[in-house]
């Protein structure tokens, strides 16, 4: 309505986001008809004899897994294969969140000039754009197999994540600190160390733990293309039709990824 | 002795903040800068210390002209320049202490500053200054867990163990309750006395500024257009400083130098 300038006064519309509400009509209903265009070129296709077939299998796929292997030496390498996980996701943490401090202060647009921004954004950009998996899979092509490539994997991935996040918390600092610092006469980096970073520790604690606790997850799969870790036991299970040991092996990967994911949570309940 | 001369600042946006201020601050006076929000009060102190650049004319300090002096040089100028704000700018998650020796920056290394490693002078300052600001035992206490008038005393003392030539105070006032205004602006004026040093304040609490300044000087839409004691400061003046009004009495007249309108 904003060709209505003058409007009776006995009537009043919410101003909507979408410049009209024709526009907005019209956008609520492209997007219907597109989602009905998808759910009928897929439903087409596949029809309901499929998928109730498809069912059927499932269970008799969950039947075979039952119960799960428990020979202490699949266990064993079970779990050596689980801490193999744990550890690539440990180093790739420090590796990642090491290389992730520069680049978060350089995409903060509040301390640096305009090149170091752009640079530091397109390398964020970058390592978001990629997926983990296909990350790993490069990786693997050049390092070989096992797990030097899925550090490299999930240490890459780290950077884009934890250095976005961190960026937008140095962005929203309290700029008047850092004035008073200066103002005193200090240098850029005392600055930095005195202004900046008492401000932003607890984040950085935080989104540490927080990204570790993806990185176990990441880890757990990475290895199915070869990556090392605990997904590389699961998809030779898989293929050798061990469906016992996969059960067995998804059992253990939730178990550390809940513990994880539990300790993740505690520790960033007390930082914050 | 802080001497500013046709000191201009225009924003980018082209807002013409100060026109051409020119005055001379010295001894131990308490000179409180008055005048309605927008008329260039803050602008003009933070041109003082270059947190603003100031666009032209030059501000000298002891003889030094700090507006042409390298980013290098301006960091070792800062340190003789207190500075205390209305939002008091603390570094909230640090300790009183840290705080207070941040003022001390200056004049440490890198290294030190990163461990907190402070000469042993500089730390009995800063417990001298925390116990005449009012704030003796608190040195260890985060500065979030402060209260808003102990938090500007800590403003304070950062300024004041920088053992600076001079004092500027940006609306120091602003965010506290009335009493705690006064204790303040007491404090303030102590310190010059005791110090020796000016103190220039901005300030937009008329009562207050003419109950603690020596000296008032009127901003209005980035002129100069009050230079004189408290005294001096009549109803046409203050029409002139916060309405823009010409003035209409003789008296009012005497109360501005030749050189203070343009």
């Amino acid at each position: 309505m904003v060709a209505e300038t003058e409007q009776p006064r006995s009537t009043w519309h919410r101003p909507t986001t979408f410049y009209d509400h024709r526009v907005k009509w019209g956008i609520y209903v492209a997007l219907a008809a597109f989602l009905a265009w998808s759910l009928w070129g897929i439903l087409a296709g596949v029809g309901l004899s499929r998928f109730t077939e498809g069912l059927g299998y499932g269970v008799t796929l969950l039947q075979t897994m039952y119960p799960p292997r428990t020979e202490a030496g699949d266990l064993v390498r079970l779990g050596d294969r689980l801490l193999e996980s744990v550890a690539m996701a440990m180093v790739a943490t420090a590796i990642g969140v090491t290389i992730s401090i520069p680049v978060a202060f350089g995409a903060a647009q509040n301390l640096v000039s305009r090149p170091i921004y752009l640079l530091s954004r397109a390398i964020i950009s970058i390592s978001r754009a990629i997926d983990g998996l296909i990350v790993a899979i490069i990786a693997v092509m050049a390092f070989g197999f096992g797990p030097l490539a899925g550090i490299i994997a999930i240490s890459f991935k780290t950077v884009g994540f934890f250095s976005k996040l961190l960026s937008e918390d140095v962005e929203d600092i309290n700029m008047g600190s850092i004035e008073s610092v200066e103002s005193t006469g200090a240098s850029r980096f005392q600055t930095l160390v005195y202004g900046v970073v008492p401000q932003i520790v607890p984040r950085f604690v935080g989104l540490t733990v927080y990204r570790w606790d993806i990185n176990i997850r990441a880890s757990a799969i990475i290895g199915i293309v070869g990556a090392g870790g605990i997904g590389q036991l699961l998809m030779t299970a898989y293929s050798r039709y061990e469906f016992d040991y996969v059960a067995s092996i998804l059992l253990g990967i939730i178990l550390v990824v809940l513990l994880a994911e539990y300790v993740s949570a505690v520790v960033r309940r007390r930082v914050q | 002795m802080l001497e500013t001369h046709d000191l201009r600042k225009v924003y980018p946006t082209g807002d013409e903040a100060l026109t051409s201020i020119s005055t001379t601050i010295e001894g131990k006076e308490f000179v409180a800068m008055i005048g309605p929000s927008g008329a260039g009060k803050s602008t003009f102190v933070r041109c003082i210390n270059r947190l603003t650049e100031p666009t032209s004319g030059t501000v000298e300090l002891d003889g030094t002209d700090l507006t042409a002096l390298s980013s290098a040089e301006l960091r070792d100028a800062r340190r003789n320049i207190g500075m205390i704000f209305q939002e008091y700018n603390l570094v909230e998650r640090l300790t009183v202490m840290e705080n207070v020796l941040s003022g001390r920056l200056g004049y440490v290394s890198n290294w030190a500053a990163f461990r907190r490693k402070f000469p042993q002078e500089d730390i009995e300052l800063a417990y001298e200054i925390l116990e005449l600001v009012g704030l003796g035992g608190m040195e260890n206490k985060r500065v979030d867990e402060l209260s808003g008038g102990q938090r500007q005393r800590v403003g304070i003392a950062r300024a004041v163990v920088q053992n600076p030539k001079i004092l500027l105070a940006d609306e120091p006032t602003s965010s506290l309750d009335p009493e705690t205004s006064h204790d303040v602006m007491e404090l303030l004026t102590d310190i010059a006395t005791d110090h020796d040093i000016p103190v220039l304040i901005n300030i937009h609490e008329v009562d207050l500024a003419v109950g603690y300044a020596d000296r008032l000087l009127g901003l209005h839409d980035g002129e100069l257009v009050f230079d004189g004691t408290p005294e001096e400061l009549t109803d046409d003046t203050h029409g002139v400083i916060y309405r823009g009004e010409e003035l209409t009495t003789t008296e009012a007249k005497r109360a501005i130098p030749a050189g203070g309108r343009r």
